[in-house]
């Protein structure tokens, strides 16, 4: 069963087309209205308010934090400055995929983690010789991410911190109405964002003063669904959908190297021992067999398509997770589709997909399998560049153009 | 004196003897069942032990039963029904308790009260445990592969077996070399840290055994545990609804419809041999009939010992055999009450108690185990002993009157051979009934004025009432050295005797006990197979 957030008391009163999942353990918003299209645009054309306080969290601190934080990550996090905040993933002895997240600099010797899934258990089973302490804090810090062109213009009528001086990735400690928060400057949706981090006990207050101050901006609570187009927009790859942790696969061929799931760029080979070092250089040796690639659709055959059964093109409006069979133009299937969405912003039909390393280049024609009146068939899907989604005001500083 | 022939005669009309008469009068062989009790099922069975008290009197939850022969017979046309359990409760004297759910998160919050460390490790160890019981799923779906035999299919079979341990990885054999070698305690050891989560996991592994949680090899038993599942699912346990017996009833029901005869209250007292071979059976009553083949259902030493007789039999075959260990600990006492429970850690919620709709397990510690095991190792039962207790009503209400409930306690240690000697149970009944009320009332203070009947089966009962040997709830004991090629007897575990045309289907052969039907259904496979029907 799972458990209300501290922002339950105000996201359960809005959220009126009582439309809810389980994530993480906690009731989570799929959607305020019975539609999640007003929410989307709010994160693209304004800004949207959504509750992440069941992303886990994990503070990690004592004289050996950064050299634990080296040792289980695949990005060399001794080179993490203060206030800095990076994106890595980390993996098994193997080097197959457990999770990905962001890692936090937040003092000399204090760090925070977070993370999809669990993953105390795992970051204390590797944490022995190392003088550092590992505490759970997912049940006691409540967050909000408020992503959109006018977050940062919400955000600087509520805080006295330079606002325009916080780089992307970032972070920032301050206060809101008086109490302590900490900014970072980072999100799921690929655009101009950030992330408030208080105690549960200041949950509520945080709320109630970003929506009273975003109102003039636009502001509008949003739900995983609206998210889910935008993460898709982003390129990013998510656990249990687009890659599976390593530690809940019952065989080998469902686990991912971060090579194979795109993010080789986040791993540092070449310095002291981590956890799969020596199974990832074996594998940049070789090289991964399989890519995480982004597809679009050919609206034209898409529309072709339709009009056979006499249909004008049906889009979902939603994101899509079942996963859908990925073929070359001869027939064979080299690889699956694994969630995608129409980008109202961008007028695309995307996909992420994870495909065979010889069909993976840009540009690379493909066959998507797409069913029309319960027929299955297969059309044009084109290998593209990722992010499909990326505007200059995510990572610019204010007085930069967006 | 009857001559009418049978192509089959089983013996015996527990669960794995309707399995088998099933598959066999499928076959479109002439089939009769004969049952000593009055009613069908043997250790899987119903009574109304109070008006309107349904009783699982003995097996009360199943998982392990084999979902092929639920599709082969047909059982649920047969009137089958199972419904999940939905927790796994665990009480503590001191007013802490931890419940387990199928919802992960709720359960990880739930151990993490008690180690952080562990309730994120908790699905980790499901999966390990999940993939080798996949694995294993192989070996209780088949007969067990003979390492000594020199038939090249049996060396192909264990050939295969290696390949796929070998495919899981080297994590899965290690896990595999452990289980096989390790105690219940020291595996949970390797994973966990929370005595909490630990103390009520390990008793899986000792379950019919006159083992302790610590004792060696008790790993294993865990495992059998682990390989149940319910439409697929893997790892739930259930209860039939109407109580085990209408499991027996539904596979009764599937024979019947395929012609096979079923006759109760018909013991049988020998097996009628001619030249050494068996021609069919005589009743208590002297009636004679006869059969192609005979098949028992009873475990080993009644089949032999009793109904074939040693004179019959080769001395190696009767030596190897004696040393087949049974050495029954458990007991039950079904208890009949007159509202839910209410556990003092964990009150009910208005007549409601989630935490009540699966298993509970009195099982506050590992020294408590330990200690409980202890007492049998003396010859007497425990004072506080581990209970496994079921309010089956809770899910399935057709068992007992509206509002009532049935409280159904398996409880280990009770050793059939106590210092009097076994045969002064009687005397010691009530007592054990006492010790096991007692201390469930320790948890559940209200319980005692509650109680409307109470029946306690002490494994002397078991043995007495159910033709248990030594009241062994498995038919012998599920230790390695009993498991696979080895049972019951190294050279006979394909369900062959040294007896021709005399098979056995019981517990006491591959894959062994519990509600599973598989020896039942391997039997009948290997009958089938030989023409000798
Ligand atoms: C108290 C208890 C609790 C248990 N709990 C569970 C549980 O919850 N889940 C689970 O999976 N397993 C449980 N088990 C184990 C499981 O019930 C048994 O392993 C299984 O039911 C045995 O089935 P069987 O058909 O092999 O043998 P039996 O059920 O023993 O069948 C043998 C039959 O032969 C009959 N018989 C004996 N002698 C003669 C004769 N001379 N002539 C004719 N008939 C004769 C008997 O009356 C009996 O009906 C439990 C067992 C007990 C005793």
């Amino acid at each position: 069963m799972p458990i209300p957030s501290p922002f339950h008391p105000r996201t359960s009163a809005l959220c009126t087309g009582l439309r809810w999942k389980d994530w993480s353990g906690y009731h989570a918003v799929c959607s305020y209205g019975t539609c999640h299209e007003p929410e989307y645009f709010a994160f693209r054309h304004a800004a949207g308010l959504m509750d992440v306080t069941p992303l886990h969290k994990y503070d990690v601190s004592g004289p050996d934090a950064a050299a634990f934080l080296a040792r289980v990550m695949v990005k060399n996090i001794l080179k993490l400055r203060i206030g800095q905040v990076t994106y890595c993933c980390w993996c098994d002895e193997f080097g197959k995929l457990l999770d990905d997240g962001t890692v936090w600099r937040l003092d000399e010797h204090a760090y925070r983690v977070t993370a999809a899934e669990p993953n105390l258990a795992w970051l204390r089973r590797n944490a022995d010789g190392f003088d550092v302490t590992i505490a759970d804090t997912t049940e006691r810090i409540a967050a909000v991410s408020l992503q959109g062109p006018n977050a940062r213009a919400i955000l600087k009528q509520v805080t006295d911190a330079d606002m325009d001086a916080l780089r992307f990735f970032w972070l920032t400690r301050t206060t809101i109405g008086g109490r302590d928060a900490i900014i970072t400057r980072t999100g799921y949706t690929g655009d101009l964002g950030y992330e408030v981090w208080v105690d549960n006990d200041d949950a509520l207050p945080l709320w109630d003063t970003l929506m009273s101050a975003g109102r003039p901006f636009g502001i509008a609570p949003t739900g995983l669904d609206a998210l889910d187009v935008c993460r898709v927009e982003a390129g990013f790859i998510m656990n249990a959908v687009d890659y599976y942790s390593a530690n809940h696969c019952v065989i080998e061929a469902r686990k991912s190297t971060p090579y194979e799931a795109g993010l080789g760029w986040t791993v540092n080979l070449d310095r002291d021992p981590f956890v799969g070092q020596s199974a990832l250089r074996a594998e940049k040796e070789r090289g991964a067999t399989r890519r995480f690639v982004g597809l679009e659709i050919d609206w034209d055959e898409f529309e072709a398509l339709h009009a056979r059964y006499g249909l004008p093109p049906e889009l979902c409006s939603e994101a899509w997770r079942d996963p859908r069979p990925v073929y070359t133009a001869g027939g064979t299937q080299v690889g699956q589709a694994t969630s995608g969405a129409w980008s109202p912003i961008l007028k695309r039909n995307l996909a992420l997909a994870t495909v065979d390393r010889p069909h993976a280049a840009i540009g690379q024609t493909l066959r998507i399998e797409t069913t029309v009146e319960f027929v299955r068939h297969r059309i044009t899907a084109t290998v593209v560049e990722k992010p499909f989604f990326d505007p200059p005001r995510k990572r610019a500083v204010a007085g930069d153009a967006s | 004196m009857t001559t009418s022939r049978y192509d089959a005669i089983i013996v015996g009309g527990g669960h794995n003897g309707l399995v088998c008469a099933a598959y066999l009068a499928r076959a479109g062989r002439k089939v009769l069942v004969l049952e000593r009790r009055h009613v069908l099922g043997g250790a899987a069975v119903t009574e109304e032990l109070h008006p309107g008290f349904h009783f699982s009197v003995c097996s009360y939850v199943v998982s392990l039963f084999r979902p092929k022969i639920i599709r082969d017979l047909e059982l649920a046309r047969h009137g089958l029904e199972m419904i999940p359990l939905e927790s796994a409760f665990t009480p503590l004297p001191d007013g802490r308790s931890l419940c387990r759910w199928p919802d992960w998160h709720r359960t990880r919050r739930e151990i993490a009260q008690f180690s952080a460390r562990d309730a994120d490790l908790y699905p980790e160890f499901g999966l390990a445990m999940g993939k080798m019981a996949y694995f294993a799923r192989e070996l209780i779906d088949n007969p067990a592969p003979d390492p000594a035999s020199f038939d090249p299919r049996e060396l192909m079979r264990l050939l295969r077996l290696g390949k796929r341990l070998r495919s899981l990885g080297p994590d899965l054999m290690h896990l595999n070399t452990q289980l096989l070698t390790m105690s219940a305690v020291d595996f949970l050891d390797l994973w966990f840290e929370s005595e909490v989560l630990k103390a009520p996991m390990s008793v899986s592994g000792v379950i019919g055994t006159f083992l302790g949680v610590r004792s060696p090899g008790t790993a294993y038993v865990l495992l059998h545990h682990y390989m149940g599942e319910i439409d697929g699912a893997f790892r739930s346990w259930g209860l039939v609804k109407g109580g085990n017996g209408q499991l027996s009833n539904a596979v009764a029901s599937a024979a019947r419809a395929s012609g096979a005869e079923i006759r109760t209250e018909a013991p049988v007292s020998r097996i009628l041999l001619r030249n050494g071979e068996a021609e069919g059976v005589v009743l208590d009553n002297g009636d004679e009939i006869h059969a192609k083949v005979v098949v028992s259902g009873l475990d080993p030493r009644r089949t032999f010992l009793g109904l074939v007789g040693e004179a019959n039999l080769d001395d190696a075959f009767v030596t190897r055999l004696s040393r087949f260990k049974f050495r029954g600990s458990s007991g039950k006492v079904n208890l009949a009450v007159d509202r839910l429970p209410e556990f003092a850690c964990r009150p009910n919620d208005n007549g409601r108690a989630d935490h009540l709709r699966g298993d509970i397990a009195i099982a506050p510690g590992i020294d408590y185990l330990e200690t409980a095991y202890d007492e049998a190792k003396y010859g007497d039962f425990s004072r506080r002993p581990y209970i496994n207790v079921v309010i089956p009503s809770v899910l399935d209400p057709s068992v007992a009157p509206p509002g009532k409930h049935i409280v159904s306690c398996f409880v280990q240690y009770a050793p059939y051979h106590i210092k009097e000697g076994a045969d002064h149970w009687p005397n010691r009944r009530e007592a054990f009934g006492d010790a096991v009320v007692d201390t469930l009332a320790e948890y559940c203070p209200g319980l005692k004025d509650t109680i409307l009947y109470r029946q306690v089966l002490t494994p002397w009962d078991l043995e007495k009432e159910f033709g248990l040997t030594e009241g062994n709830i498995f038919h012998g004991e599920l230790s390695p050295e009993q498991l696979l090629f080895q049972r019951p007897v190294s050279g006979w575990a394909h369900y062959r005797t040294p007896i021709a045309r005399l098979w056995m289907c019981g517990s006491g052969t591959h894959p062994g006990g519990g509600v599973m039907g598989a020896p039942g259904m391997l039997a009948a496979r290997a009958i089938l197979k030989t023409n000798a029907t």
